[in-house]
């Protein structure tokens, strides 16, 4: 079965979207959505030094990933506003990701496949790291679950309530970059924000708990990555961005939907 | 033995030192309340006492085991996060129904387990956040302006509860509050507070220490202040009439 591209490509897109639902309700949450932004694109900076080095790119998308997250969680609330370091940081790192790519001359490396990634040539390894990542990352969030929870609402009431929000954050950080270096061949740098954001945004409207929005959003997701990928191969259009259009028009649906419930009631 | 014992306390933000020197004890059972004008560090003392400022100097001993109850100033549930009352309430501990319903009731809110926060009005939205901060069994209950947004009657009927909710529960309070007239009678001691203790004791002692007045009651303390010395402009005479005028 996993013989066949088109079935790994959906699982594939499948575990991706399953890591991304429920970091994605508290990068809404939180309104980090820049962020996921800022630590996908410093990864391709990862990916042109694990070229470099002649490595997998996982684990160096993950390594850059995370020194950026963590750049930023360090630099935050340092007399720069959030959304001006981040803009400086994402844009920064893209383009010496970019002119660092441009300096690997004799490797020939397709930057489009990272920009917008290339779930069709999932091999199983990649298979492997993707859900063995989503995994670690659903685990992880699933555990801190309710100190997350807490530090997103309110930092002091964390605090009296025996949590430290710092580390809280730091967690969250870490899931990030993991999520970042496993959804790189899948959906690419440009588009693992939507994944992130999407699905969880367009859950809202039907949630009314924190947690029933995101197992809403996994599904939403998940349903994107399958069907986005099948009208991909029906119309031949590419892979990553038609899973990114279906979750948009989930959104719009439901969006639409929970307006009309909001004016009814 | 005590529950907090706040000894030599400094706390600094930068450069700016906004506590000096505070001592402070809260026994089993007792309604304290600091007082203060705006920017005196009553905030960051409770901050302090929370474990959210470490200090820059001092000690602050907590009962080994202390739950904290803590009812925040404001908290903003940002607009894309659903949750109920009901699963707010279990935030940090698993409850049972049961006991978020009783939560409820002694915080004057029965009935809103299923209602959505954000549809909350700003006075029931206070006592959700102090159902909250019951439902633990607190030992000391910390609220920080907790009336903040409430109007006259909304906010001595919350002060009201607190007192109930202490007589039945037999839990501390520490709070801050502005609203000098509402608090002082609820309160079995006062500290007041501007950057170090300038004075403490019972609300009669307090109201009629010359530093309290020199800090709320010759117009610079806020209009709560004035309102109270409005019946009244002789500032130098020596009887308690904080009572009379907020009744």
């Amino acid at each position: 079965m996993l013989d066949d591209f088109m079935t790994r490509a959906t699982l594939a897109g499948v575990g991706v979207a399953f890591a991304a639902a429920p970091l994605g309700c508290f990068v809404v949450w939180r309104r980090m959505a820049y962020f996921g932004d800022a630590t996908a694109h410093a990864a391709i900076l990862g990916v042109a030094l694990s070229l470099t080095l002649e490595m997998s790119i996982f684990p160096g998308a993950m390594a850059v990933a995370l020194v950026m997250a963590l750049t930023v969680t360090l630099l935050a609330g340092r007399g720069y506003a959030m959304d001006t370091l981040l803009g400086v940081l994402a844009h920064s790192a893209l383009a010496f990701g970019l002119v660092a790519v441009s300096f690997l001359s004799g490797i020939r490396i397709d930057l489009m496949a990272y920009l917008f990634g290339d779930i069709l040539a999932v091999s199983r390894g990649d298979l492997l790291v993707i859900w063995g990542g989503a995994a670690l990352v659903v685990a992880l969030i699933a555990w801190r679950w309710s100190a997350l929870l807490t530090s997103t609402l309110n930092e002091e009431l964390a605090y009296a309530s025996g949590i430290d929000p710092k580390r809280e954050q730091l967690i969250l950080t870490l899931a990030l970059a993991i999520t970042v270096a496993v959804a790189i061949k899948v959906v690419g740098v440009l588009l693992i924000a939507a994944m992130l954001i999407i699905p969880a945004a367009a859950a809202r409207s039907l949630a009314r708990t924190p947690e029933a929005m995101a197992l809403i959003a996994a599904a939403i997701g998940g349903a994107s990555a399958a069907i986005g990928l099948r009208a991909a191969y029906v119309f031949d259009t590419p892979a990553g961005p038609s899973i990114v259009c279906v979750a948009a028009v989930a959104f719009a649906l439901f969006s639409l939907l929970g307006w009309q419930d909001h004016r009814r009631t | 033995m005590s529950l907090v014992k706040v000894d030599n306390l400094s706390v600094r933000y930068g450069a700016n030192t906004v506590l000096r020197h505070v001592g402070l004890t809260i026994d089993p059972g007792e309604i304290v309340t600091i007082v203060g004008p705006n920017g005196s560090g009553k905030t960051s003392l409770l901050k302090a006492i929370i474990g959210a400022t470490a200090p820059a100097a001092g000690t602050i001993r907590k009962k080994p085991g202390l739950k904290i109850g803590y009812v925040p100033q404001r908290l903003h549930i940002d607009p894309t996060l659903p949750i109920t009352v009901g699963r707010f309430m279990q935030l940090s501990h698993r409850v049972d129904r049961k006991a978020c319903a009783a939560a409820l009731e002694t915080a004057g809110v029965p009935d809103l387990l299923g209602r959505q926060m954000s549809q909350l009005s700003g006075g029931q939205f206070q006592r959700v956040l102090l159902a909250r901060a019951l439902i633990n069994q607190p030992d000391i209950l910390l609220l920080d302006e907790a009336t903040q947004g409430l109007d006259q009657r909304g906010s001595a009927s919350f002060y009201q509860q607190i007192e109930a909710v202490r007589a039945e529960t037999g839990c501390a309070v520490l709070m801050i509050s502005h609203e000098l007239h509402v608090v002082m009678s609820a309160s079995d001691r006062v500290v007041c507070l501007n950057g170090h203790v300038c004075c403490e004791g019972t609300p009669a002692v307090v109201a009629s220490a010359p530093e309290y007045r020199a800090l709320f009651g010759s117009g610079t303390g806020g209009a709560l202040a004035l309102y109270r010395h409005e019946h009244d402009h002789d500032h130098d005479h020596d009887h308690d009439h904080s009572h009379e005028a907020a009744e």
